[in-house]
This record gives structure tokens, sequence and C-alpha cells, in this order.
């Protein structure tokens, strides 16, 4: 056969050298290419790559802090708030109390004076009533005496005098019997 | 008739027609010069080494040249190659060390990858790893760069004692183990790193032959088409198997000598 022959040429754990050298050249191109352009290029983009997410990690992570941090402003903005309503309310409640408590005062003063007003009027308007009243008795009783005696008593100063002590025994007279009214 | 012009249905032999089955054999991975210069022959294992360089080269170009922070999808697919052997390999076994090394072993990968995949390529049909001198010119690359690593690494005794003397043991090993890790690491490692890819490729290479040859040599009675049948059958088992192989050889390769390399960088003790 004609095949064998060209086995016994050639073992085939026999290196040729023309091949080995096109092997290596292939080899040299493949990797020459790879060190020297290829693999830098993709290294450079998956650094890139790299970069980018983990830069975009950060900023979410800055984004979640800012929230954070403003939402703590804002709780504890909302309760001094809250802090400050109830202190105007307390206050206004002390306010609307001191306010009712001085209203009330000043009506139970008001109410006082006025009472005392009308006592003073009363007791002037009675005093002035019994002045009146005791010169017009004097008058009538005198002309009922006169008429009365027949005799005109013209002697103002006599006339006067008997006239207050009538008065001053009906007065004595009526304290003694509001007294012993009282009394009894 | 020339070797590699032995197609196997150009031997119009078949089965019960009182002739011989026509075995693949050695003459399956010698060809014929395609050209000749001077002397220097050209021919189709070289011409695929060449084509598969260009196709590694003109693919990762595409997805590597002008890379995206947001990739394509040829970039995702070119990447996650790129990841597989960078992480899975170069990571993986060396460490952070191993990264000055990445370029060679994303070459060796894809470059070792390519010459497997030949075998089940429509009209190549051919690995080009099944003849040694591709295996053995990179088992040579790889045991320079295991030799330099070494010396750099510890200088001539600390390389020497980090090739021949493995830490840790009681001391009359060392009488035995000496010479054995020597021999095992400066000539059995290259060699087998070598025979080890290329074995595989050819045996494969040889499995697919014989079912093929064997479906057109069976043909032509009832009885010789069942077994053509089943024969095509196998064909077809043998070229998904040998796709995961290829793929598998290349991965072997490429481990294999992200660990000399490791080993290499490790400090003597």
């Amino acid at each position: 056969m004609m095949n064998l022959a060209a086995s016994e040429a050639q073992s085939p754990l026999l290196p040729v050298w023309p091949e080995v050298v096109i092997g290596l050249i292939a080899f040299g191109i493949v990797f020459f290419v790879f060190a020297k352009k290829l693999l830098p290029a993709i290294n450079k983009a998956l650094d890139e790559r790299r970069e980018a997410i983990e830069g975009g990690i950060e900023k979410a992570e800055a984004a979640q802090a800012e929230a954070q941090q403003t939402l703590e402003e804002y709780r504890v903005q909302l309760a001094e708030a809250r802090h400050e309503a109830a202190r105007l309310r307390q206050e206004a409640q002390e306010q609307g109390a001191a306010l009712i408590a001085e209203m009330r005062e000043e009506g139970q003063r008001q109410r006082e004076e006025i009472i005392a007003a009308g006592h003073a009027q009363i007791e002037a308007d009675r005093r002035q009533a019994a002045q009146s009243l005791r010169q017009d008795v004097g008058k009538l009783a005198t002309d009922l005496a006169g008429k009365l005696v027949g005799e005109s008593l013209e002697d103002v100063a006599r006339q006067s005098r008997t006239i207050d002590r009538f008065l001053d025994e009906l007065e004595g007279k009526a304290a003694s019997a509001e007294s012993s009214g009282a009394a009894r | 008739m020339s070797s590699d012009q032995l197609l196997a249905f150009e031997v119009d032999c078949h089965l019960f027609k009182d002739c011989g089955f026509q075995a693949p054999s050695v003459w399956s991975f010698i060809f014929d010069p395609i050209f000749e210069v001077g002397g220097f022959e050209f021919n189709k294992p070289m011409l695929l080494a060449l084509i598969g360089t260009a196709a590694i080269l003109t693919f990762f170009w595409a997805a590597f040249s002008k890379p995206k922070v947001v990739p394509g999808k040829l970039q995702m697919v070119a990447e996650a190659l790129y990841e597989f052997v960078r992480r899975g390999i170069a990571r993986e076994v060396m460490g952070k060390k191993g990264d000055a090394f990445i370029p060679l072993l994303v070459s060796l990968f894809f470059f070792v990858w390519m010459l497997n995949l030949w075998a089940i390529i429509p009209i190549a049909q051919f690995p080009v790893s099944s003849v040694i001198a591709y295996p053995a010119g990179l088992a040579v690359v790889v045991w320079i760069t295991y030799m330099t690593v070494t010396f750099k690494t510890n200088g001539f005794v600390g390389g020497i004692r980090n090739l021949c003397v493995p830490s840790g043991l009681p001391k009359p090993i060392y009488v035995l183990l000496t010479p054995i890790e020597f021999i095992s690491n400066i000539f059995v490692r290259p060699f087998t790193l070598a025979v080890r890819l290329f074995a595989n490729m050819f045996a494969g290479h040889i499995l697919i032959l014989i079912f093929t040859i064997a479906t057109w040599y069976m043909l032509g009675t009832f009885l010789g088409t069942l077994y053509a049948t089943a024969s095509f059958a196998m064909t077809v088992v043998l070229t998904v198997f040998e796709l995961f192989i290829q793929a598998l050889q290349a991965y072997v390769f490429t481990v294999l000598t992200a660990t000399y390399l490791s080993q290499a960088l490790e400090e003597a003790h």
C-alpha cells in the first residue's frame, strides 16, 4: 500500500521544522496582538465599567445619605414645631385663664362699686328726704297747732326749739321702738 | 494517489465486495504541499493555522479594538470568553500574581482551541493540533517561559531548588525525589504537555475518520446500509463529543501552563 510508505517516511511524533516555525509565527502574531492591543483596550473598558458601576453605587449612596439627613432634619423641625405648638397652646390657656380671672375680679369690683354707689345714693336720698320731711312736718305741725290754738306762734326761735324737741322725742321713740323691735 | 487526496469516497470499495476496509492511519495526517517555495513546503495544516490565526484576530479585533463601557453583543460574547480565561484560569490558578501572564494564557487558550476546532469545521475537517509540530512549538514556548520565570524569581540556586526540591518532606525522601522532580519538571512536563494535546486530537480525528470511512464502506447492500446508518450516527455523536474535547484540551493546556508558572513564582522555602 502506498499509504504505508508515507507512514514510514514520517513518524507522527516527530515534529517537522517548517510546521513548528509556522505554528510559532501564528501563535506569536496572536500573542502580540492580544498583549499589545486587544487586552489593554478591553481591560481599560472593563475598568471604566467597574468605575462607572461603583460611581453609580456611590452616587446612590450619597443620595440616600442626603435623603436620610433631610428626613432627620424634617423630623427635628416637626418635633420643634409640635413642641412650639404645645407651648403656645399652654401659654394661650394660661393667658385665657388669667384674663378670665382678671375679668371676674374686675366684674366683682365694679359690682361692689355699683352697690356701694347705690347705697350711698340711697343714704343721701334718705337723708335729704328726712331733712325735707322734718321741715315739712315742723311747718305743718306749727300751722296745725297755730290753727288749733288760735294764736300765732311767731316766736321762731321758740317755735323751732319746741319743734325740735318734739321731733327728737319722736325720733327717740321711734329709735326705742326700732331697737325694741329689733330685740324682739 | 497521494495520501492527502485519499478521501473516503474515493475508494470505491464496499462491504461484501471482497475488498478490505481502508482504515485511517498515519497517512491521514500527512499532506502533500499545496505549494513549494525553495524547498519550503506549504501544506494544509499550515494554511489552517494561518487562517485560524486570522479568524481569532478578526473576531477579537471586532470585539475589543474599540471597546465600549456598555458592550454590544459581539463584545459581550468576547468578554465572556476573555473573562473565562482571566478569572477561570489565571486568577483561579495563579491568583493576583498571574495578572502579568494573562496575555500568554489568553493567547494560548484561543490559539489551541482554534487549532482543535478545525477538526469539525466543514471542508477543513482536520485538527491542526494533531500534527505534533504545533503542540510541540507551543510547549517549547511554555517551557521557555516556565524556566525564565523560575530562575528570574528565585535566582539560579533557588530556581534549581524550586524545580528539584519540593519543601516540607523528610530528608531521606529527597534522595529519591530530587532526580524524579528534576526529570519531571524539566523534561517530562513540556513533553506531556505537547503529547497530551497532540494525542487527544490525533485519536479524536482517527475516531471520526473510522466511522466516516466505515459509513461509506458499508453502503451498498441492504444490510450494509443499516450498518452504515449506525456508523453515520456514531460520526455525528463523535463530532459533538470532539467539540467538547477540543475546548477541554485547550482548557487543560492553559491550566497546566498556569500551574507551572504559578509553581515557578513560588518563593523557595
